[in-house]
């Protein structure tokens, strides 16, 4: 029954997102009020659809139903419940689900929250968001329908891929989508803002909250993945180049882009286009990802579907969007206003440089994932693009990128001298290279990059202090230092914090590049081995077993230095799918983490192992966690949040008893 | 000229549109043989069992356009290939066996359980002559022409579509060549 | 279909312990298996396409790895032991990729972004200052005392 709802459900929901798409665009144009509201009202009921039907999948999951197509391929009767939710998303159909879910609901939003805005472009928002949320929901009901049943109804199910049973991937994909497809307010946004001819400080205002939390959902969704990644895989791996993570970090890249460029726009009102073309863009590369990933027009690992026919949908559609878009800009944008004013040294022109380095590196990794589709296309010969070809063009990108990142926040608005900015800059300059010099000497010259690495994340966390310090006064006479902490906005310690966060994950990676150690070696139990300056001892090899699956148990004891300790690794044996994972063994400590993975038994009753040991690799999640966490800070700031009514100036009297 | 530079993003798009929109036909995991008009890297293996002396060598490939196909016993399509194999082997297409990475032992035995369909088989079982063809799985089939040249490489089993469409207008062209 | 299974069973070989060299594989001199390594890690592996022959436990990468080792304790130098590799599977089995006409686009992609959007960019601050007037003129006594008034109540007067 529940997936009748729920196919009811998202057949309503497709008819609703048509009427979204066009009459309160009709209204806009005609100044018909009733059309407009039409628009709001279509939304809020959409969005109420979309989450009956996704509730009906998810139900359908929860209570087993095999008859369900999809709960029968991806579920079992012995999958714990967690993953049996997860399961929900973790099929190509479901994921779609997902993704016009949190579609419809930020459509909700815009209609709820935004009644302060201007009735014109509300409108136009919800349109275009309308149009957006019924090509995916026809997208779901045309080819990829999760409502299909199965008949007859088999007794138990196939269960998810055992590599999906994990917490950290039950909340990969939500994040991810909250990211992605949070992008499409800013898209709808600047679609709409071409459509009417003009942006004003309250677009801005408006737009950049929705930035924020998909931008912070996304930074989270890529840290969890890579975090998974590390675990799960086997070797410690945490960024491949795969195309699908690639498809994750470009939006990634032009939306870090976006929010810093809408801050611009928000506060001095320049770098108006500039703004929604980014806009544009970062959804546009947003949709290409999930074109990506289901189309099989590359090879990778992630791929959820290999269907060049869903693709060209998937493809189709992005070519009206991004398409109608691109020449709603090629023809509007030119006329409108240009902005506001500045020199080439302020932060107006920090952050444009920051953008154009943004632009770069999503340019190469954008190059670099799809040059083998443009090279086959052109002559048929097959090239590929892997780690190497990153490492010498995009992290040569980062570097200066890091450098001019300390900078921007210490710039002044609108027109600052050289020698000022480097007067402000003077402590983290001589601390960065006091550390760059401690580096260099403690690792030698033939690691002076990692010293320079290290180096780089200490400029970036004390770029991130000497903003707080100037802003609390420290070491300016008369300055009421306990005062200013106390009424430093939420929104400044965004920045250092976020900041702060680059250096710590830049320090992460630099460690992890240059320091990891490892070794392959076959043991029997009761041997032990040295490594990494401990004593690691096979104690046993046995079988053991989980809810659903079997294992091939290997137990270690680690000792030297403190207290020691035991690590487990495992190869387990999923019945029901068949399949075979390897669970580590890792140990989390101050300076890294050990990390040890059990292979194949040898014929003499040993087995392979692999040792790792990882410097510092927790700092990169942590770096990203980091700045997460600024970008809440700076959606918790109360003047950030949409639908603020402006304060109105309160009689003097009042104000001065205030302060 | 400010007008231009508003021009260029979709015109940008525009090409990568229709690159990803062709690239969707074409299949990334498909790997084209180096070897394709080249001639075939010159090797000597030996039989799958003792009583088998003569085995399989490049010298085996001149005079008349034949088929070289890779297969092993633990491979699964190369079972469903193989009715297939033993048709054209009664139809008189000379099909040369290479037996890759795995036991002689055991391709014997699978041979002798399922039909022979190959003039010659070769044993390669460390893979290193499979290596020298470009192999990246089995089963594979090389079309050979009279001149000991590689003509095409076809990945995966041999199906009635293949052969009628492909490989069978392909060896008569060759034939006529010769 | 049948590549979603593959896909899948190349996922699984990486949830698999990877970086697979096994220790029985490895040279006896560690300089050779050094160069061994670095060369393997620049190889892709053609069977799950996603890994370099290092990191994969793919049958076939076990044999290529071998043979990359086999070469390089029979004297060829490291572009030989590539050349060897890619005279056999094509240009696709480099992970980086290599630099010609072809490939020209790629590599220079950052430079394409940077140096035309730096010149867009300076361009426009040019034409921005020029069309920017003059200094405003400094504050007067007056309006400084104001404006300290001003920031230190909140308010205005």
């Amino acid at each position: 029954m529940s997936a009748e709802i729920g196919q009811l459900a998202l057949i309503l929901a497709f008819m609703l997102g048509l009427v979204q798409g066009v009459a309160p665009l009709l209204g806009a144009h005609r100044g018909d009020r009733v059309l407009m509201s039409l628009g709001r009202a279509s939304a809020l009921l959409q969005m109420a659809f979309v989450v009956l039907a996704f509730a009906a999948l998810a139900t359908a999951y929860v209570t087993m139903d095999f008859s369900v197509e999809l709960v029968a391929k991806h579920s079992h009767s012995t999958q714990p419940l967690p993953y049996r939710i997860a399961a929900t998303w973790g099929s190509h159909e479901g994921s779609m689900l997902l993704w016009v879910l949190i579609l419809a609901l930020h459509g909700g939003a815009i209609a709820f929250f935004g009644r302060t805005l201007r009735e014109t472009l509300q409108a136009r928002v919800l349109a275009v968001q309308g149009m957006l949320s019924a090509a995916f929901l026809g997208f779901c009901l045309f080819t990829s329908n999760p409502f299909s049943r199965l008949n007859p109804i088999p007794l138990d199910g196939t269960e998810l891929n055992p590599l999906l049973q994990d917490p950290g991937l039950v909340m990969h994909p939500p994040l991810l989508y909250l990211g992605y497809v949070g992008f499409s307010v800013a898209f709808s946004f600047a679609v709409a803002a071409l459509i009417e001819g003009r942006v004003d400080a309250a677009w801005a205002r408006w737009v950049r909250p929705w930035v924020l939390s998909a931008w912070i959902s996304l930074t989270v969704g890529i840290a969890l993945g890579s975090w998974w990644a590390y675990y799960e895989l086997g070797w410690g791996g945490w960024w491949f180049w795969d195309p699908v993570e690639n498809a994750s970090l470009m939006p990634w890249l032009m939306g870090t882009a976006l929010l810093h460029s809408a801050l611009v726009l928000e506060k001095r009102g320049a770098l108006i286009s500039w703004t929604i073309l980014l806009a544009i863009l970062t959804f546009s590369l947003s949709m290409i990802g999930t074109f990506l990933v289901r189309s099989g027009v590359l090879t990778s690992v992630h791929a959820f579907a290999v269907d060049p026919e869903r693709g060209a949908y998937i493809l189709v559609f992005i070519l009206i969007a991004t398409g109608s878009a691109l020449g709603l800009y090629a023809w509007r944008a030119p006329a409108m206003r240009t902005g506001a004013l500045f020199s080439p040294l302020s932060r107006e022109a920090g952050i444009t440089v920051n953008n154009l380095f943004l632009l770069a590196a999503t340019a190469t990794v954008f190059l670099g994932t799809f040059y083998p589709v443009f090279i086959d296309v052109l002559n048929g010969d097959k090239i590929s693009v892997g780690p190497p070809y990153y490492a010498m063009t995009f992290a040569p990108l980062f570097v200066p990128l890091l450098v001019l990142v300390a900078f921007g926040p210490l710039l002044n608005w609108k027109r600052d001298t050289a020698r000022a900015v480097l007067m402000r800059l003077r402590w983290p300059i001589a601390v960065t290279t006091v550390a760059a010099g401690v580096g260099i000497v403690a690792f030698g010259i033939a690691k002076v990059g990692a010293a320079l690495g290290i180096a780089l994340g200490v400029w970036l966390i004390a770029a991130a202090f000497m903003l707080l310090a100037r802003r609390w006064g420290i070491g300016r006479k008369g300055a009421e230092t306990g005062r200013l902490i106390r009424t430093t906005p939420l929104a400044f310690w965004a920045v250092a914090v976020a900041h702060a966060g680059l250096g710590v994950t830049t320090i992460g990676v630099t460690a992890m590049t240059a320091w990891t150690v490892s070794e392959v070696v076959t043991m029997v139990p009761g041997q032990t081995i040295e490594f990494a300056g401990r004593r690691v001892t096979l104690d046993a090899l046995g079988p053991g077993t989980g809810p659903n699956y079997q294992a091939d148990q290997a137990r270690f004891r680690i000792e030297g230095g403190g207290q020691p300790f035991l690590m487990l690794s495992e190869k387990r044996f999923y019945p029901s799918s068949q399949t075979q994972t390897t669970e580590a063994g890792i140990r989390g400590e101050a300076m890294g983490n050990l990390y040890i993975s059990v292979g194949e038994s040898a014929t003499l009753g040993g087995a392979t192992v692999r040792l790792w040991w990882h410097p510092l690799v927790g700092w990169i999640w942590g770096g990203a966690l980091i700045m997460a966490f600024g970008g809440v800070l700076s959606l918790s700031d109360r003047r950030t949040r949409l639908g603020m009514p402006v304060r109105k100036a309160a009689p003097a009297k009042a104000g001065r008893a205030a302060a | 000229m400010r007008r231009l530079a508003f021009i260029v993003p979709i015109v940008l798009f525009l090409m990568v549109a229709a690159a990803l929109g062709l690239g969707l036909r074409r299949d990334p995991s498909i790997l084209p043989s180096m070897l394709i008009d080249r001639p075939i890297p010159t090797f000597d293996l030996p039989g799958l069992t003792p009583e088998d002396t003569v085995g399989l060598a490049s010298s085996d490939f001149t005079g008349k356009p034949v088929l070289l196909n890779v297969f092993a016993s633990w491979c699964v399509a190369c079972v469903i290939e193989h009715p297939m194999l033993l048709r054209l082997q009664s139809q008189g297409v000379t099909i040369h066996g290479l037996d890759w990475k795995d036991e002689p032992a055991d391709g014997a035995a699978w041979l002798a359980q399922r039909g022979n369909p190959y003039t010659l088989i070769g044993s390669d079982p460390r893979g290193r002559t499979g290596i020298d063809f470009g192999v990246t799985g089995a089963p594979e089939t090389f079309v050979i022409d009279g001149h000991g040249r590689v003509r095409y490489r076809h990945v995966g089993p041999i199906t009635p579509e293949v052969w009628t469409e492909t490989l069978q207008p392909m060896l008569a062209r060759l034939d006529n060549e010769t | 279909m049948k590549r979603f299974v593959l896909g899948l069973f190349c996922a699984l070989l990486i949830a698999g312990p990877v970086a697979a060299v096994l220790p029985e594989e490895q040279l006896a001199d560690p300089v050779l298996e050094a160069r061994a390594r670095a060369i393997s890690q620049e190889l892709r592996c053609v069977v799950c396409q996603n890994q370099s022959i290092d990191d994969s436990d793919a049958p076939l990468a076990a044999d290529l790895r071998a043979i990359v080792r086999e070469r390089l304790s029979a004297g060829d130098t490291d572009a030989e032991v590539m050349a060897y590799i890619v005279d056999r599977y094509g240009n696709f089995v480099l992970l980086k990729p290599p630099l010609d006409l072809e490939t020209i686009l790629l590599w220079s992609a950052p430079l394409l972004v940077l140096i035309p959007g730096g010149l867009g960019l300076a361009l426009y601050l040019r034409r921005r200052s020029r069309a920017g007037g003059a200094d405003p003129a400094p504050l007067s006594a007056e309006e400084r005392r104001a404006l300290a008034d001003i920031l230190k109540t909140g308010d205005a007067p």
